[in-house]
């Protein structure tokens, strides 16, 4: 069993013009997506998505939602001519959604990639700020999921698992997993509730906000499990676990155990290897118990009749996850992410403080911590609220998880070096090298691109021709690289039989 | 932190004795404490100079 397969993140994040907080953040967003093409030659022109293989009202237990009783937000569908998007040189796609610019990553094959793609957005990001700052009063953004006010805004990761893999199954063997993991990767968060009604600190930034178990929206009714079937591959071979409940995280340990142990869940679910009841009983509601409860021992109602805390639960796909490996075999990445999931949990469950240099939550806390006993804060005082808003800036000497991370206060997994590489260059092993590499050498002849498909006029041929990439597992390095150097689009269309 | 939660079992064995932990520990969360204070001055210099209208300034649209 391996924790490799086809992943990627996505991260809204949060946008702020200083000083003028009722700034349309839709248009600000579009400056964001518009500063970084232009100033990389990728002219949104260029990098126009195909919408044709988009089919976001299609639900995975069985049935599709009519338009007609579709929220407008749901609609994502449509080109809006009004919303910048660009595809990036790295595979990724630049844009605004809804009233936040959003990076999603190109798709990559393994949880240690994800971290360095989802960290190559947070470079991204901050080079726009850097742009923008030259025009007063510029545009700030943060790596964070909500304003502490009522608004949230999503981090999701998605993973492809096999079709044969019922859903029904997906959910029962995901859901005990998503009520508990936030104790391992969530982002932290000053204010209870989701206009932060009550004072104090919580575990995730997003689970005051989930209102349902299982559902296809995404900006209201937010549900633990979110059933859009869309994806973006083969549907016959594929579906798309669309991962809506999830903070975004700065730390690389949590990063990478979040999709690591997410991945290896899914592969016991696809192996039919979930073999203990786990089954928490009002999942809703165990998710704000568990959040609320930044000593890790809050206990939640099994249907069992057990009362188990969140790491726990956690143990227990720990358990499973680990006999499966050891019968199946394993590999370099899943060792990496078996070992600090077991880590991580062996420190939730002495003292999560313990964790202050793998998690963000624990971070955050064991600063605010600090602050409180130094200068006798309040939980209400809007000093603490100021600190949790700028531990994501994506700024260097702004950001205080950076200034945590520069002191060597937390572990880091990837390099500098190879994070800013991942800027320029898409993942190796996916369709993400064609797309990136065609944006960026032959970005003239792109009419639009989407994750399956590339539409590209071909001045020779005189026709336009449009390049399926339907497994997200082919038009890697090795197959197109040579067609892709020698810099021709007919030839190139050519050499891919399109 | 609520000290008198009792703490979950941990997986597996190999624990130290229950006095020589809460000792190891103390001093651990000690050197931590002293540890982070060396940070808390730079991240002074950083902070937005109004927190109140900062964060109230800080508002966002819902999004997915």
């Amino acid at each position: 069993m391996s924790v490799r397969r086809v992943m990627g993140i996505e991260t809204e994040y949060g946008i702020a013009v200083p000083g003028q907080p009722q700034a349309n953040p839709m248009a600000a967003s579009g400056d964001v997506v518009t500063t970084y093409a232009r100033a990389h030659g990728l002219r949104a022109a260029h990098g126009a998505w195909d919408y044709s293989d988009e089919h976001p009202l299609i639900d995975a237990r069985g049935f599709e939602v009519p338009r007609s009783r579709a929220d407008l937000s749901q609609l994502t569908d449509v080109e809006d001519p009004t919303l910048a998007n660009v595809v990036l040189a790295n595979g990724a796609r630049l844009y605004v959604d809804h009233a936040h610019p959003e990076y999603s990553s190109p798709e990559v094959t393994s949880p240690r990639d994800a971290v360095v793609w989802d960290r190559a957005g947070e470079l991204v990001m901050r080079e726009v700020v850097e742009r923008l700052a030259e025009r007063p009063p510029g545009i700030n953004l943060y790596k964070n999921n909500t304003d502490g006010k009522g608004s949230s805004y999503g981090t999701h990761e998605n993973f492809l698992v096999s079709r044969r893999t019922p859903f029904e199954r997906i959910i029962a063997g995901l859901t005990p997993f998503f009520v508990a993991r936030q104790v391992m990767c969530g982002a932290g968060r000053v204010g209870i509730g989701q206009e932060s009604e009550h004072t104090g600190y919580q575990i995730s930034s997003r689970s005051d906000f989930f209102e349902a178990p299982v559902g296809l929206e995404t900006t209201f009714k937010r549900p633990i499990i979110n059933t859009r079937d869309e994806p973006h591959a083969d549907p016959d071979i594929w579906r798309r676990l669309h991962v809506i409940i999830g903070d975004a995280n700065q730390a690389d340990v949590a990063n990478l155990v979040k999709t690591g142990s997410t991945s290896l869940v899914l592969s016991l679910i696809e192996a039919d290897a979930i073999d203990r009841r786990l089954e928490v009983l009002h999942p809703v509601e165990a998710l704000k118990v568990i959040s609320h409860d930044p000593t890790c021992t809050a206990t939640v109602r099994m249907r069992d009749g057990r009362d188990l805390t969140a790491v726990q639960i956690l143990t227990e796909y720990l358990e499973m996850a680990t006999a499966l490996v050891e019968r199946e075999g394993s590999d370099p990445a899943t060792d990496e992410v078996l070992t600090h999931w077991e880590r991580l949990l062996g420190l939730l469950a002495h003292d999560p403080m313990d964790a202050a240099a793998d998690i963000d939550w624990v971070a955050k806390l064991n600063l605010l911590e600090r602050y409180r006993q130094r200068d006798g804060m309040q939980w209400g005082d809007p000093r603490l609220a100021a600190i949790d808003i700028q531990f994501s800036d994506v700024r260097a000497d702004k950001g205080i998880f950076h200034t945590l991370e520069r002191a060597g206060r937390i572990t880091r997994l990837t390099t500098d070096d190879e994070v800013r590489a991942a800027v320029s260059t898409p993942p190796a092993d996916t369709r993400a090298w064609l797309r990136g590499g065609t944006v960026e050498r032959l970005g003239e002849h792109v009419v639009s691109a989407s994750w399956d498909s590339l539409v590209l006029r071909l001045p020779r041929a005189g026709r336009i021709a449009r390049v399926s990439m339907l497994d997200p597992l082919a038009h890697g390095r090795d197959e197109t690289e040579t067609l892709l150097s020698a810099g021709d689009v007919d030839d190139l269309v050519a050499g891919l039989g399109a | 932190m609520a000290q008198e939660q009792t703490r979950p079992e941990r997986s597996g064995g190999g624990d130290e004795g229950p006095a020589d932990e809460g000792t190891q520990v103390a001093a651990q969360n000690a050197a931590r404490d002293e540890d982070v204070d060396s940070v808390l001055d730079e991240i002074d210099g950083v902070l937005e100079s109004n927190a109140e209208e900062f964060v109230k300034g800080f508002v966002q649209k819902g999004g997915q």
